[in-house]
């Protein structure tokens, strides 16, 4: 079995309101010296097999077709 | 004319989406269930509001990929017309049908009161009622409505009079860009709004300003 984790971020210029939202409250908890705050989304997923080739195209798919929405997100592949 | 209402977990606006069809073309939708691969002839299909799959991963994500969808997509490439409403718009974004995404509200807050729609182009098949610049009452209520494309996309829809509705001055409630409240693909068939023009069609609901662009997209005269 093969583990892998994405990350879905959002595109630069794209505003994130939920970011700033986090980033408002860190500082009113007197975390000092935060900048720019981007809140983003983690998948662990599973996969069947050991053919890492083959799960990163799939999971390249599986990005493209769902996981993320490349008009304002990126994603990253991360295979163990 | 004849229509149809998409229907798919979560969704709660197709009761007043059927009610505002029934009432304005004299004859009830079909009902559309999201498995059904083929939805019958008919003039106009409705994407109705609502929570469709609990707005889990990104609203209107999940049910994009459900079977209807491709069957939408095939009736919107003959010319068929589709209208999405609040989450249907999100289904129709998220399913690559109109350009652009819809985030979060900037205030972070689900917003439900009314707001004043500028008719940007009143030269399409769902507002012809309508004159150009009209300013018309709607409801909105949404959580997340702020529509967000990149720069060239912004131009083309722009120069092709692709915004439909914009958020008249002062009155955008979700931070949307350009105070867009409703665009249409470029073949003129497919539009999508975050505003809920199904709840403003007779006196009961305290205007009916959003008649006109359920009778100019069934081609009835409006009341």
């Amino acid at each position: 079995m093969i583990k892998a984790r994405v990350t879905v971020t959002l595109k630069n210029g794209v505003l994130d309101p939920q970011g700033k939202a986090i980033e408002g409250a860190l500082s009113s908890l007197g975390f000092e010296g935060v900048g720019h705050v981007r809140q983003g989304k983690v998948f662990d997923l599973e996969l069947d097999g050991a053919d890492k080739a083959k799960a990163e195209s799939d999971l390249k798919a599986m990005c493209d077709k769902l996981l993320a929405n490349t008009v304002i997100e990126n994603y990253s592949i991360a295979i163990d | 004319m004849k229509s149809a209402v998409v229907q798919l977990p979560g969704l709660n606006r197709d009761r007043d989406m059927i009610d505002a069809l029934t009432k304005i073309s004299g004859q009830a939708p079909v009902t559309v269930w999201q498995t059904e691969t083929e939805i019958p002839d008919v003039d106009l299909i409705v994407i109705p509001g609502g929570f469709s799959y609990g707005d889990y991963l990104r609203c209107g994500a999940i049910a994009a990929r459900m079977p209807v969808m491709q069957a939408i997509r095939d009736k919107a490439e003959k010319g068929v017309k589709v209208l999405g409403v609040c989450n249907g718009f999100q289904i129709l974004v998220e399913a690559g049908l109109l350009p652009g995404a819809l985030m979060r509200n900037t205030s972070l807050r689900f917003v439900s009161k009314e707001v004043m729609l500028e008719v940007v182009n009143a030269d399409t098949h769902f507002t012809r009622t309508y004159e150009k610049g009209q300013l018309i009452r709607c409801p909105v209520a949404h959580h997340d409505g702020n529509y967000f494309v990149d720069d060239a996309t912004l131009a083309a829809l722009e120069d092709g009079n692709q915004v439909v509705f914009r958020y008249a001055a002062g009155t955008n409630p979700n931070g949307s860009l350009g105070d867009i409240a409703g665009v249409i693909n470029a073949h003129g068939n497919v539009l999508g709004m975050m505003p809920h023009p199904e709840n403003l069609i007779e006196a009961a609901h305290g205007g009916n300003d959003g008649r006109g662009i359920f009778a100019s997209a069934l081609e009835v005269i409006a009341a």
